[in-house]
């Protein structure tokens, strides 16, 4: 049986029958891991011996009839989530020797409901990137064209569910890094509300901005384990006080009557043809299943951009300064001072693009300049959040492309940093304001998958996963996998 | 917006990372490029807006002054890259005679 074809909740469904074992079910995308991951280099660590010993504990208590929600279900998690014991590189030669000490809130949480780690993904350096080529361990490969990026910075989960190495993968996303890769490996991925999942013990880069969330082969998938994610957390100071969403109980209910707004600063923007008719076949596939499409104005969204380009790396400066060489990670070689510890360890321990953030935050919150950018990027910040509140009064959700095209080639823009910060602009302007946002395929192009955006209101991740459940029941593209 | 050397220097420094002479035109170009990207914001009137920190409208939450960290001393020695008798090991800071 090809079980990695099995969506996981048929894969739930078979453990709990007894039709397969967890050990076997691990096993198979333990052996296609082997097989397939030296193509697209998706994981940094395959946790063997840990999945199978996970595996063979759940399977105990399924014959004991002692099982948790989700037991057996193996998982991979983004290499930026701490898990004990175990490496925990975020992509980086600063961590490229890091056991973590304790483990994220995601990780315990996905544990105690049985789940099977299957290893730690490949990702952009320190997430920083959109096609997960700075990574410190070797760019990732689009499993749809091994000569394009899979997107980034969550680039090796992308990666490894779309080639079926995982049934599901954890991501982050800070202004992209899991809408962009699922739209660029034909998966649907959704970032949460920000402080729906909890950050501890997940590698800080922006802290106002990052969030948890999944990149699955279906919505279903999607909200089965990000229900799971979800939920206060005393550790994050930043977690909601709320319980988690019933996401799951949810997702089959109607979508009519609801309304869709497209914002029209987005769709002014010139972009490829086959973009502008995939959407528009979205767009009529939810007019025939009742839903209504208005246009709506987000006037500051062109903000977005440069906004996000002071605010991330002014937080990353702020939250990369730990790595100095002294409690952990690397250091350089022969310090002669302290100074040059610092200064030698942080030059070799980080990659050209960390660097290159960390410098233009250093610059944004330095003395004199501070009122001139930071102080004005939070206050176009509050603009781009009043135009999402002020479109949530008159609609449901807002539709637009997830990227401004396909995939491309391995370094077609690594040599300029604008031009890959491009990748994000629609994508951004979600966490800017702190909103759900979703992609689900919709669409192809020269055989490269594509994505569509769903963004939500505060809280409202659960009719996000509505809408992408009632096209993906009315539509194929997320059932098309590569052929690896 | 132009970067004198001396200013992307003071950057560097103000950061702790080291930058050779080599990669300085390359670098400051790129730097360049991306502070250009901000001047778009000008355009916007913000002098009726409250600056934005976070998403969320946080309180700052307390909770009772107990212990709740467990002791995990020789686990976070474990990853230090130097160590002597319980302590992270670093060069000389303090200038004088030994």
């Amino acid at each position: 049986m090809d079980l990695h074809k099995l969506s996981l909740n048929q894969q739930l469904e078979g453990l709990k029958k007894g039709e397969f074992t967890s050990t076997e079910l691990t096993s198979h995308y333990i052996s296609r891991i082997t097989e397939f991951d030296e193509q697209i280099n998706s994981f940094i660590t395959v946790t063997e011996d840990m999945a199978l010993s996970q595996a063979k504990a759940a399977d105990e208590r399924y014959k004991n009839k002692t099982n948790l929600p989700l037991d057996g279900l193996p998982i991979a998690h983004k290499d930026i989530f701490c898990t004990k014991g175990v490496l925990t590189t975020c992509g980086s030669k600063m961590l490229s020797n890091f056991e973590a000490p304790y483990s994220s809130t995601v990780y315990e949480k996905l544990d105690k409901e049985g789940m099977v780690m299957l290893g730690k993904t490949n990702m952009d350096e320190f997430a920083m990137g959109s096609s997960n080529e700075t990574s410190y361990f070797g760019p990732v490969k689009n499993p749809w064209n091994t000569e394009y990026v899979p997107g980034g910075s969550s680039g090796g989960s992308a990666s490894c569910v779309s080639a079926e190495l995982a049934p599901i993968a954890t991501a982050t996303d800070t202004g992209g890094s899991i809408r962009q890769p699922a739209s660029l490996c034909g998966l649907t991925g959704i970032k949460p509300t920000y402080g729906r999942v909890s950050r501890y013990g997940m590698i800080a880069f922006a802290s106002s901005l990052d969030q948890a969330g999944v990149v699955a082969r279906s919505a279903e998938d999607a909200a089965l384990i990000l229900e799971a994610m979800s939920g206060h957390d005393p550790k994050d100071s930043t977690s909601l006080k709320l319980d988690k969403p019933n996401l799951s109980k949810e997702l089959k209910s109607s979508i009519k009557g609801m309304k869709i707004g497209l914002p029209k600063e987005f769709f002014e923007k010139e972009m490829p043809s086959y973009i502008e008719q995939s959407i528009e076949e979205a767009i009529e596939v939810y007019k025939s299943l009742g839903a209504e499409v208005v246009e709506v104005s987000l006037s500051n969204i062109n903000l977005s951009l440069p906004i996000y380009y002071i605010i991330a790396p002014a937080e990353c400066s702020a939250n990369l300064s730990r790595y100095d060489g002294v409690r952990y990670g690397y250091r350089c070689e022969n310090p002669i001072d302290i100074e040059d510890l610092f200064m030698r360890t942080r030059e070799e321990g980080f990659g050209a693009e960390v660097k290159r953030r960390i410098l233009i935050g250093t610059y944004a919150l330095s003395a004199g300049y501070y009122d001139a950018y930071y102080l004005k990027a939070q206050k176009c910040r509050q603009l781009v959040a009043n135009d999402f509140s002020e479109a949530f009064k008159s609609v449901d959700v807002i539709l637009s492309p997830t990227t401004p095209g396909t995939s491309f080639k391995s370094g077609e823009k690594t040599s300029d940093p604008i031009e890959m910060y491009l990748q994000d602009i629609f994508t951004i302007p979600a966490n800017l304001a702190g909103l759900p946002g979703l992609s689900i395929p919709c669409g192809e192009h020269q055989g490269l998958p594509l994505g569509m955006q769903l963004v939500g209101n505060s809280l409202e991740e659960s009719k996000l996963l509505q809408f992408a459940y009632s096209y993906q029941s009315n539509t194929d593209w997320h059932k098309k996998m590569p052929n690896i | 917006m132009a970067l004198s050397d001396k200013e992307l220097k003071e950057i560097a420094y103000l950061a702790r990372i080291n930058v050779n002479e080599e990669s300085l035109s390359s670098l400051k170009k790129e730097l360049e490029d991306i502070l250009d990207l901000f001047d778009e914001l000008n355009e916007a009137d913000t002098s009726e807006v409250e600056a934005m920190s976070h998403p969320l409208d946080l309180s700052q939450p307390t909770r009772k002054d107990e212990v709740t960290e467990e002791n995990l001393r020789e686990e976070l020695l474990k990853n230090a890259p130097s160590v002597k008798s319980g302590l992270f090991l670093v060069p000389k800071v303090i200038d004088g005679e030994n």
